[in-house]
């Protein structure tokens, strides 16, 4: 008898779910709720709840709720996923996904091994980091990746804000009242954030911004004091207490090498939420679909819990696009 | 007894608010220093946890940096 057999053996000896759901955002969570309304046999493995919408500010776009905060409407996702008893592996995050030749996946995580026969990726995305020295050093030492949690610990500093997109200027917005002096350290030659953001901040007589601007270096003891800069060839220090890295996000799709990605490293998915592998399935924000919002994500891990119902009924039928009919 | 809770936060921090609706729902009593009001509170919270990031939690002395439910539902035993 081989290795690999033992390790079959042993696979079906353990446990071999239906579906493996990886992430538990809103596309994850609602992914859940329709396999469990499905009688599903699956297992959630999630880093945390609610992903980034348990770190958004206001949002009032999500329909039904004319204004919620992102904390209480991952709450309210919490609140249906834990209606139904489902197996939740919390604070555990997935370091590899494979396919053995018999077609089952099997998912490694931090702490163990499972099998599935289908799986939904939807590990969503999170903050890109500068790779700056200093950046690990002092994250929480005064560079964060937060501003909504920690701008008001900036209250009468001076602060940067790197970045010259949407989340960037959002930042801006947050510290124009808390923050004594902002410096806006853009790479580029000028915004990409819409313009309604823009008047507002051209309007604050505290905010001054650097184009051109490449971060070269965080700097300080306990805590941050400064930052070097690089602006087109001349080096350039700015003492600053505070450093809100917002320069946009990054899928969380190392682990799933064994799927087609972009070139943004997002997973390809067709309209049934099919990646390239058969049995593996994504949604939300770590795929390629076209928009990154709330509701799209949640909507999207619907879609692909009742394609992976479809496909585990019927898995030969499912796998010849155009030849499914979806009710 | 109750174990002597104190949480620093800010108001629109996600994760504090998570943290507390985590306390309220586990009836747990706890004291909360808004550190974006607060400065000598927030000045308590950088020494004790030596860094700047919220929340930080301080049960009976030992402190718990950001929302780690694990970590605090060992430290209250519950």
């Amino acid at each position: 008898m081989n290795l690999k057999l033992i390790i079959y053996n042993s696979a079906l000896l353990t446990m071999i779910y239906d579906l493996i759901i990886i992430g538990a955002g809103p596309a994850g969570i609602t992914a859940s709720v329709y396999a469990a309304r499905l009688g599903l046999k699956f297992l959630v493995i999630t880093k945390d709840i609610g992903g980034q919408a348990a770190a958004s500010g206001d949002v009032e776009n999500y329909t039904g709720y004319q204004f919620i905060t992102g904390p209480e409407l991952a709450a309210k996702f919490e609140e249906h996923l834990r209606k139904f008893s489902i197996e939740l592996r919390e604070n555990e995050a997935v370091i590899d996904i494979k396919k053995d030749d018999g077609g089952i996946i099997s998912v490694k995580s931090e702490k163990n091994n499972y099998f599935a026969r289908a799986a939904i990726v939807a590990s969503g995305k999170r903050s890109r980091m500068l790779n700056v020295p200093g950046e690990i050093e002092f994250k929480n030492r005064g560079l964060t990746y937060c501003a909504i949690c920690d701008g008001p610990l900036f209250k009468g500093k001076d602060v940067a804000v790197i970045g010259g997109g949407n989340s960037a200027l959002d930042a801006v917005l947050q510290l124009i009242r808390i923050a004594k002096r902002i410096y806006i350290v853009n790479i580029a030659s000028d915004f990409t954030a819409d313009k309604t953001m823009l008047e507002e901040v051209k309007i604050a007589k505290n905010v001054t911004a650097l184009h051109n601007a490449k971060v070269s270096a965080i700097i300080g003891d306990k805590f941050v004091k400064a930052i070097k800069l690089d602006i087109q060839g001349i080096d350039k220090e700015i003492s600053v207490e505070g450093v809100f890295v917002e320069i946009g996000l990054i899928p969380n799709s190392e682990f799933a090498p064994i799927v087609a990605r972009n070139k943004h490293n997002e997973i390809k998915i067709d309209s049934y939420n099919r990646s390239d592998a058969a049995g593996i399935f994504a949604a939300g924000d770590v795929t390629d679909v076209a928009e990154k919002q709330i509701i799209i994500a949640a909507g999207e891990g619907a879609k692909a819990a009742l394609s992976v119902f479809k496909y585990l009924a019927q898995p030969g039928k499912l796998t010849n696009s155009g030849a499914v009919r979806y009710s | 007894m109750a174990k002597s809770v104190k949480i620093y936060s800010t108001l629109t921090c996600p994760h504090c608010i998570r943290a507390k609706q985590f306390l309220k729902e586990n009836n747990i009593q706890f004291e909360d220093y808004d550190v974006s009001l607060d400065q000598s509170r927030a000045q308590e919270m950088i020494n004790k946890s030596g860094q700047m990031g919220v929340p930080v939690l301080d049960i009976e002395g030992e402190v718990i940096v950001g929302f780690d439910k694990d970590r605090i539902k060992r430290v209250l035993g519950i």
